[in-house]
């Protein structure tokens, strides 16, 4: 018993048919509530007013949106050494999800930046730092689109994401030195106790948590979808020869 | 080693080999930019650096489809794969050999060009430091990313906007340290670290560039 | 019911919605694409059942 046994398609299939369920319905369940209450139940922030209730999506959308990449370099890795193929359409499955993460992030932000930092975009390095990321995205969905043999696509998109990652890296450095921030520091960090009050603190971690499980869920389904779509075209390849 | 380098500047200074075609470009990018902000001189003088280093990175940029795509029409990357040569050493080289038929012209070019987006008299020295230090890690930068789309038909797009991004820390360190150099600020930092990127570049893309290259090839 | 948004409400509610609907493209693409690629296999999977041993 190993978690390589999940390689295989068909164990990878059945337990993820297994997971589903509860992943889908915990996501809502997070999400509905975490945001509802959010959305319905905290008070006004005494500076920011209403708009704190951004919060509550952009905080979960920007920590997808990171670790979606985080995940898609582990599966990228586990790809070339290992080449399991599950692996490789893992992190295809989730390019795109990580794509709209960081969407709703720049969005929500820019949403909020408008009234509370009098502009919609400023050339903050957190905020540069994102945008390159949707760039880095865009490069690795179009690299899949655009190779036609599966293996070798799934080979180039690896290399790609590794060395993107480090590219993404030195460029998160890179703005930090270019520019001064506006802003705000980590809502969340494991040294700091809590850089938020209680009131907020509680349905944003619901919150993260419902988006996190989304992920999970999207992931795991899209994953499925691409497995389908393999053994789709190997079957119409064997029968082409057959008939 | 040497052969292949030689080989590769010959193809390229012979007619059609697209020589000088980056530095035109750079040229006439150079050229439209009064005439899109307006021929202020103090403004032309404070987006100069940043100006000529864009203008050298899309340059770069321009030629990087050349870079392997004959090579990988007529075959002579298949035989490269195959040869004793390392394909690692074989890509460093073809990198090499792009930067001096692109990156070390667009070097020697940039300050003349200077010229007319008046670039403060202490920018020049340091312009053609920061390129100096940062056209290597362009050049390797774009030989991995054009072995990445080789195989792709129509890829010159692609490549494009999967290269650009890798571009981002090169570009905000070359053109910040020529930008302080041109107002008189301390340009060390900025400096050290685009000299590490370019060298870092150097040492591990080649790695990064072969394997890609096996990839389509194989 | 309505939580008194006060004069940020255009703000904070195009926020949500914007978001909500891009989750719910994202969703909707998912599932369809999923969809017509399960059906696909099915597809495939008795054409083959039918020629017998491949």
């Amino acid at each position: 018993m190993s978690i390589w046994k999940y390689a295989n398609p068909v164990k990878f299939l059945a337990l993820s048919a297994r997971v589903q369920p509860f992943a889908w319905a915990a996501a809502a369940i997070g999400i509905i509530v975490g945001l509802g209450w959010g959305f319905f139940a905290t008070p006004d922030d005494f500076r920011q007013g209403s708009t704190i209730k951004i919060i509550y999506i952009h905080v979960p959308a920007a920590w997808i949106a990171i670790n979606a990449w985080i995940m898609m370099l582990i599966a990228s890795l586990i790809w070339l050494v290992r080449r399991h193929h599950v692996s490789a359409l893992a992190a295809k499955a989730a390019a795109p999800v990580g794509l709209v993460m960081t969407v709703i992030g720049l969005v929500t932000g820019a949403v909020w930046g408008q009234p509370m930092w009098g502009t919609w975009w400023a050339w903050d390095p957190r905020l540069t730092s994102f945008l390159i990321l949707f760039l880095f995205y865009l490069g690795y969905i179009a690299l899949w689109e655009a190779v036609e043999d599966p293996d070798t696509a799934a080979d180039l998109t690896s290399v790609l994401c590794l060395v993107g990652s480090v590219f993404a890296l030195m460029s998160r450095y890179a703005v930090l030195f270019w520019s001064q921030g506006l802003h705000q520091g980590a809502t969340l960090s494991l040294d700091k106790e809590e850089n938020i009050s209680d009131v907020f603190w509680q349905p944003l971690v619901l919150s993260i948590a419902g988006f996190t499980l989304l992920f999970l869920a999207l992931v795991l389904y899209r994953t499925g979808t691409e497995i389908a779509l393999r053994r789709t075209r190997a079957l119409n390849v064997r029968l082409d020869k057959t008939t | 080693m040497i052969a292949l380098l030689i080989r590769d500047l010959r193809l390229a200074f012979r007619a059609g080999g697209g020589f000088g075609l980056g530095l035109a470009f750079f040229l006439i990018l150079v050229v439209l930019v009064p005439f899109s902000v307006g021929p202020q001189s103090a403004l032309l003088s404070s987006i100069a650096p940043g100006v000529l280093w864009l203008g050298a990175l899309l340059a770069c940029l321009l030629s990087l489809d050349r870079l392997l795509a004959l090579d990988f029409e007529d075959g002579t990357l298949d035989v490269l794969a195959s040869a004793p040569l390392p394909l690692e050493a074989a890509l460093a080289v073809k990198g090499f050999a792009h930067w001096i038929t692109t990156g070390l012209p667009l070097v020697i070019a940039a300050p003349f060009l200077g010229v007319l987006l008046n670039l403060p008299p202490e920018g020049f020295g340091w312009l053609v430091i920061s390129l100096m230090l940062g056209t290597p890690a362009l050049s390797m930068i774009g030989c991995f990313g054009a072995a990445l789309t080789v195989g792709i038909k129509r890829g010159g797009l692609l490549m494009s906007l999967l290269v650009l991004p890798l571009y981002v820390p090169t570009l905000i360190f070359g053109a910040e340290a020529a930008r302080r150099g041109a107002i008189g600020m301390d340009v060390e930092t900025p400096l050290f670290l685009l000299a590490g990127i370019s060298l870092g570049s150097l040492a591990l893309l080649p790695f990064a560039a072969a394997a890609a290259l096996r990839m389509t090839i194989r | 019911m309505m939580p008194d948004l006060g004069k940020y409400a255009t703000e904070v509610l195009s926020a949500y919605g914007i978001t909500l609907g891009l989750m719910a493209v994202l969703l909707v693409l998912s599932t369809q694409r999923g969809r017509k690629a399960r059906t696909a296999l099915r597809r495939a999977e008795e054409e083959t059942a039918r020629h017998g041993k491949v």
